[in-house]
């Protein structure tokens, strides 16, 4: 158990961008610059950022949709970023993903029997067609689906109820981890509520670990045990939910934080407003990244970059002050 | 619905040739050469050589049917394999393949139809192969733009997760979800075929006399247009009826394709 099921060491994705007119100088943009993490069995880690800060391009990494630059992801102990693709298709079995929009994550012309027997059929894990048939009407049942559902086509339903084809498919081979890269962000408010109790249903049922990729806070504090925090392809905070989420150690999840919407009258804070646009990630600033946009920037921040230092409160923060100044 | 009875009409006439005419389209009677339509006997007349109109026109059909489908389906085999790898490999092979059809695209496809048969020399074959030549290049980029824009989709990259090798992907992901344009576009092209093969012969570079194909004979009616106008004007309808219903056809599948896009 003490044994991490993904482990992310200094992971780099840059994409090569053409500058000029003959595309000389080529820049990098740099989606994912030198992350590390890792994932315990049966945990959820949430990777949180705003739109364009490389979480997504992160759980691809992972995935091996895109070739990493730099650095290496083991799975269990196995290295997948030195797999070749015969070892890596075998692996996968360990390793599934649910995708944003189920729409385009389920092939239209494919009936939900056939999309969740994909995996069982290619790794092998069903023998004849009646366990096949077995093994997906166990699966539907496990997901909240009716037997029935499994004669018909994905558009004859409804944005949760695909996406809960999705999470069957991805159950399907056993897998160890679930990559969820934005699962609930296109669906609407009751039927995010269900898909994420039913995630954390089956976390728990069946011991999964989960990469719970979202920009909605609210979700990552329901189903989070822990929470990485992104600015610009880095992780700028990493740590335990209820730590980060009572006393943030970095400016950038502090004002993240702020953002979300609290219902209750009591709790009511001040939003913290940040300034600017976020810098490029072909061109991002020197030192702290953060640093362009921080109400509490220093000399020493253009200067210096700083590292994932551990606080008090056991998160880690790429801060060089020791504790944020205190909310006015 | 009229369209598709026309054709089905026709093909069946073609299979059925032998017992629906008197079986010989090659031979003729001199003496009844030009007679117009209604004569005895011959129910639509007998052409320049005094061959029986009907029996040519219903063994013609045989011709123009093989002649419209078989450079579809031979473009439709080829061009569909190319435009799905170049479309699912991207990068350099992709651009092989693009850029080698792009060399056929520069040619007008009628001079390219006629300068592959010249090399062929005249016959059936030549025709299919001429024809195959050209529609392949567009199949290959339909298809091409089709598995390109599939390729992207997520359910690729789950079926990727789902241990499906490239094999399984293009076998069950990209196939199902491209054909339908593809085998739209494909359907319109067999009027254009039908057509393109018979002006072949008419130039008299695809069938030679006596087979009887609607173009050739079309041609060799050409002098006889002031003795006999509706007897010459026969193959040339034959040809516009076949090519416009495939064309109702074709459109018909369109629609019921987008159908099941839902």
């Amino acid at each position: 158990m003490t044994t991490p099921i993904l482990d992310v060491h200094q992971l780099r994705t840059w994409y090569p961008v053409r500058r000029g007119l003959l595309g000389r100088g080529a820049a990098w943009l740099r989606a994912v610059d030198d992350v590390t993490f890792t994932v315990m069995r049966g945990e959820t880690l949430a990777i949180v950022g705003e739109s364009g800060c490389g979480k997504s391009t992160l759980g691809r990494t992972i995935l091996r949709f895109v070739e990493p630059t730099e650095g290496n992801v083991w799975l269990d102990g196995h290295r997948i970023t030195e797999m070749s693709r015969v070892e890596l298709r075998r692996l996968r079995r360990h390793m599934q993903v649910v995708f944003q929009d189920p729409a385009s994550s389920l092939s239209p012309r494919m009936r939900v029997r056939d999309i969740i027997a994909e995996p069982l059929v290619n790794f092998g894990l069903a023998g004849d067609r009646a366990a096949v048939d077995a093994r997906v009407a166990d699966l539907l049942c496990q997901v909240g689906l009716p037997r029935s559902a499994a004669e018909r086509y994905p558009h004859e339903f409804s944005g949760g109820q695909r996406q809960r084809i999705a999470i069957a498919r991805a159950l399907a081979p056993e897998p160890d981890l679930i990559i969820c890269d934005e699962a609930v962000s296109a669906l609407d408010t009751s039927s995010k509520a269900q898909i994420v109790n039913l995630l954390s249903d089956l976390q728990q049922r069946l011991g999964l670990a989960l990469l719970f990729i979202s920009h909605d806070l609210a979700v990552v504090e329901h189903i989070a045990d822990r929470v990485a925090v992104m600015y610009l392809g880095k992780i700028v905070e990493i740590g335990e939910r209820a730590a980060l989420f009572e006393q943030p150690a970095h400016p950038y999840t502090r004002a993240l934080l702020s953002a979300v919407l609290d219902p209750s009258p009591a709790r009511r804070h001040a939003r913290i407003m940040l300034r600017g646009e976020v810098p490029s990630p072909i061109d991002p600033p020197s030192g702290c990244r953060f640093r362009t946009r921080c109400p509490y920037a220093f000399d020493r921040c253009a200067a210096e970059e700083p590292e994932l230092r551990e606080r008090p409160n056991g998160q880690s923060a790429a801060c060089h002050l020791d504790a944020l100044p205190a909310l006015s | 619905m009229t369209a598709m009875g026309i054709s089905a009409l026709i093909v069946m006439l073609a299979i059925a040739a032998p017992y629906v005419t008197d079986g010989q389209p090659y031979s003729g009677n001199a003496l009844e050469r030009l007679k117009p339509i209604g004569t005895h006997g011959h129910l639509l007349g007998t052409d320049e050589l005094g061959r029986d109109m009907w029996t040519r026109l219903v063994y013609g059909a045989r011709l123009s049917l093989i002649s419209g489908a078989a450079p579809v389906l031979i473009a439709l085999a080829i061009g569909g394999s190319l435009g799905v790898i170049a479309g699912y490999a991207g990068g350099r092979v992709n651009a092989l393949i693009m850029r080698t059809m792009d060399i056929f695209y520069a040619f007008p496809a009628v001079l390219l139809a006629i300068a592959a048969c010249a090399v062929l020399g005249p016959g059936l074959l030549s025709t299919i192969a001429a024809l195959s030549i050209v529609f392949t290049p567009s199949i290959v980029r339909i298809t091409e733009t089709a598995t390109t824009r599939i390729r992207g989709m997520d359910y690729i990259e789950a079926a990727r997760c789902s241990g499906a090798t490239d094999f399984r992907i293009i076998l069950h992901q990209v196939l199902p979800n491209v054909q339908a344009p593809v085998l739209v576009y494909a359907s319109s092209l067999a009027g254009l075929s039908i057509i393109l093969a018979a002006g072949l012969s008419f130039l008299g570079l695809g069938m030679s006399p006596p087979n009887p194909e609607w173009g050739q004979m079309l041609n060799s009616l050409r002098q006889s247009i002031y003795v006999q106008p509706w007897v010459a004007a026969l193959p040339g309808l034959m040809i516009f009826v076949t090519s416009v219903c495939f064309n109702v056809i074709s459109d018909g599948l369109r629609v019921a394709m987008d159908v099941q896009d839902g």
